[in-house]
């Protein structure tokens, strides 16, 4: 096996056809520029990041239908942080909030169970927003709100399956060479659930953990794959993630959730790609089938084209002029994962 | 008892509140005498004056609580300056309910910050407003600067070196954890700076900037000194910036070092000349046992904070954008 060092050579020196890599998960995108990768690639390796940020793909509409339940009368709106600040149509859920709506942050969507027993008159909504990552918590979720017979939680869903999303930017232009793999996502569907992917669109695809080494050793993998004109899903992070996944965390899933066609900011209607409650748990669901994906995007927002990795966020007229993390035009602009507002912050 | 409408009233009720909590803790000469104002003899020369207000919850971590990082908070706001500080006004916003056993503790502890800080408690004032038994101070502070004195956050130089007095975060882990009942160790930081700041005047250090790293952690300030100073800030590589369990605690809630709140920590720009004598001065002051140094002052024609990457670049550190918020994962 390579040292860190000789792959660091190895990738720098590359002076094939040019090669563009996507890493699918945001928060892969921070450790590349907290660790600066860029500066170790050679010309002729791009990294692009990808969709897998999931305030960047919840519909603009899905923060509206969340802002108005939050200034409804005698009801509440749990969400995580991270979701304040995305601009709805109407505003975002710090400006519901400022308007005397009821936003509460939680810190795990288990605070609500609390909060629900302490005012049994109040009816919360939890904003379910999320991957496989987060998926699994709010089945657990579903799970104690039965235990406790609580009827006073409901869940507005915009839970988003990754895979077939990747399908669809395999079968999009312009093409990916390879696809760097997400930790935490993988870590429930397991490293062998990329395979078909990786037979279907002969694409190479390495799982990494958020290290310095791991992220080197993920494109050094692709490189090599690539090359060699191989197209394997390899699983670079073995101490956290495991080929078949976390199968107890999935069961718990298939117990409440059933896969159906969602909505993805800038990407528009993929079939089976998110997680809906199952019918026979609606009377827990707020309403989630309502929200649409019909609205343009304010102000000429890219960030659907941004989340392909079709442009680069400098592309984006919108970039650093009317939109800074001050004063987001979309979501990549404000979550921690999105392109935009970590390619800002990184600017030098 | 609990403090209802007639403590801030004017009459008895709040006449024995102030005597048996305020004055019982604060007592001297000029705050005893109960004039409307308090009239001080200060030496001529300059005079640092500010003002702050904490409405921290919970009221207690850790370490300290309200009334403790009120003084602190006033008083780390004026050695920044180059002051020594010596008066405060303490004003407290009572919700009714608030128990006056809290509300004692509370007194008791700025009396013991400000013993530490060696300010006296000068004036004060009293409201109880509809709530749910919160409590809310408002410190303002007097403080001596020497004529010749002007540190700055607008005197960095290209040049200097950035000392940096202790760990980051601790005080933001410890509040955080209280508000979200996660069960560790991590302690408040907060503290008055008196002896590391007096200290390095002292030693004759030519001190160009100091600014304690309250909210937005120390990349917000850093970007405020650049802003101020018109200069870069560049900070070094492989930098051990939070003790072992704050960092486990970041990690976890997707928090970083840089950019969380302190009450006890400073950041210092002093030329390349001093930076060895200044160090040593923080090593051996109270609280700065953790001193390091961590970068330098460049000349730039835009001013910005950057650090090395492990992949020997650099990237930039931007002012903390919005809230320091809990992640979806």
């Amino acid at each position: 096996m390579k040292s860190i060092e000789q792959c660091i050579q190895t990738i720098k020196a590359y002076s094939g056809p040019s090669i563009r890599l996507m890493e699918v998960c945001g928060t892969h995108t921070h450790s590349i520029f907290e660790h600066g990768i860029h500066d170790l690639l050679s010309p002729q390796i791009s990294l692009i990041s990808g969709p897998g940020c999931p305030v960047c793909v919840t519909p603009a509409n899905y923060i509206d239908r969340a802002a108005e339940m939050a200034l409804r009368e005698g009801w509440t709106l749990c969400t995580f942080g991270d979701m304040m600040r995305v601009p709805g149509e109407q505003g975002s859920l710090l400006e519901a909030k400022a308007r005397g709506g009821d936003v509460r942050i939680q810190y795990s969507p288990m605070d609500v169970l609390g909060w629900a027993e302490a005012e049994p008159n109040r009816t919360f909504v939890i904003a379910a927003v999320g991957f496989e990552t987060t998926l699994p918590v709010y089945a657990l979720l579903m799970e104690h709100l039965l235990d406790h017979g609580l009827k006073n939680v409901r869940l507005l869903t915009s839970l988003k399956a990754i895979l077939p999303a990747l399908h669809w930017i395999c079968e999009s232009d312009p093409a990916i060479d390879g696809f760097l793999g997400p930790g935490h996502v993988s870590a429930i569907l397991g490293s062998a659930a990329y395979e078909p992917l990786c037979k279907k669109h002969h694409i190479p695809l390495a799982v990494a953990g958020f290290s310095f080494e791991q992220i080197v050793l993920a494109i050094h993998d692709l490189l090599m794959q690539v090359q060699a004109d191989t197209c394997e899903a390899h699983n670079l992070y073995t101490n956290v993630i495991s080929q078949e996944g976390n199968l107890r965390a999935l069961q718990l899933v298939d117990k409440y959730f059933v896969h159906q066609t969602s909505n993805w900011r800038g990407l528009g209607e993929i079939e089976a790609s998110g997680y809906v409650l199952k019918p026979e748990f609606e009377c827990f669901d707020a309403g989630s089938q309502f929200v649409v994906n019909e609205t343009p995007e304010r102000n000429g927002c890219l960030c659907g084209q941004v989340i392909i990795g079709r442009i680069s966020p400098a592309d984006c007229p919108n970039f650093g002029t009317i939109c800074t993390p001050a004063s987001p035009q979309g979501p990549c602009m404000v979550s921690m994962e999105g392109t935009c507002g970590i390619w800002y912050a990184n600017q030098a | 008892m609990k403090i209802n409408a007639a403590h801030g009233g004017g009459g008895k009720l709040m006449n024995r509140l102030i005597h048996d909590i305020f004055e019982k803790h604060f007592a001297n000469e000029t705050l005893s005498a109960m004039e409307d104002a308090a009239v001080l003899n200060l030496p001529a020369g300059k005079i640092a004056f500010t003002t702050d207000s904490f409405v921290v919850t919970p009221l207690f971590f850790p370490s300290g609580d309200i009334g403790k990082l009120a003084v602190c908070g006033t008083v780390n706001d004026l050695l920044m300056r180059g002051a020594i500080p010596k008066y405060l006004t303490a004003g407290f916003i009572l919700e009714d309910g608030l128990d006056t056993e809290t509300l004692e503790q509370v007194a008791a502890s700025m009396k013991q910050a400000a013993d530490e800080a060696g300010v006296q408690i000068v004036a004060g004032d009293t409201k109880v407003i509809d709530g749910k038994g919160g409590l809310y101070i408002n410190t303002a502070g007097i403080g001596l600067v020497e004529t010749s004195l002007n540190v700055s956050v607008h005197r960095a130089e290209a040049g200097d070196v950035v000392l940096l007095s202790g760990f980051l975060g601790n005080h933001h882990a410890s509040i955080q954890s209280g508000r979200l009942g996660i069960e560790n160790k991590i302690q408040s930081d907060c503290a008055p700076l008196n002896d590391m700041v007096l200290g390095l005047l002292k030693a004759g250090v030519e001190v160009h900037t100091l600014r304690d790293i309250t909210r937005g952690g120390l990349a917000s300030v850093l970007n405020e000194i650049a802003e101020g100073s018109g200069v870069c800030i560049g900070l070094d590589g492989g930098l051990i910036l939070a003790d072992a369990e704050v960092q486990g605690f970041c990690d976890i809630l997707g928090l970083d070092p840089l950019y969380m709140g302190n009450e006890g920590k400073l950041v210092a720009m002093v030329p390349e000349r001093d930076a060895q004598k200044a160090l040593s001065v923080l090593h051996n002051a109270r609280y700065g046992e953790n001193a390091q140094r961590i970068g330098k002052v460049s000349a730039c024609e835009k001013p910005i904070v950057t650090i090395r990457t492990r992949a020997g670049g650099t990237r930039r550190i931007d002012t903390l954008q919005g809230e320091g918020l809990p992640r979806i994962c």
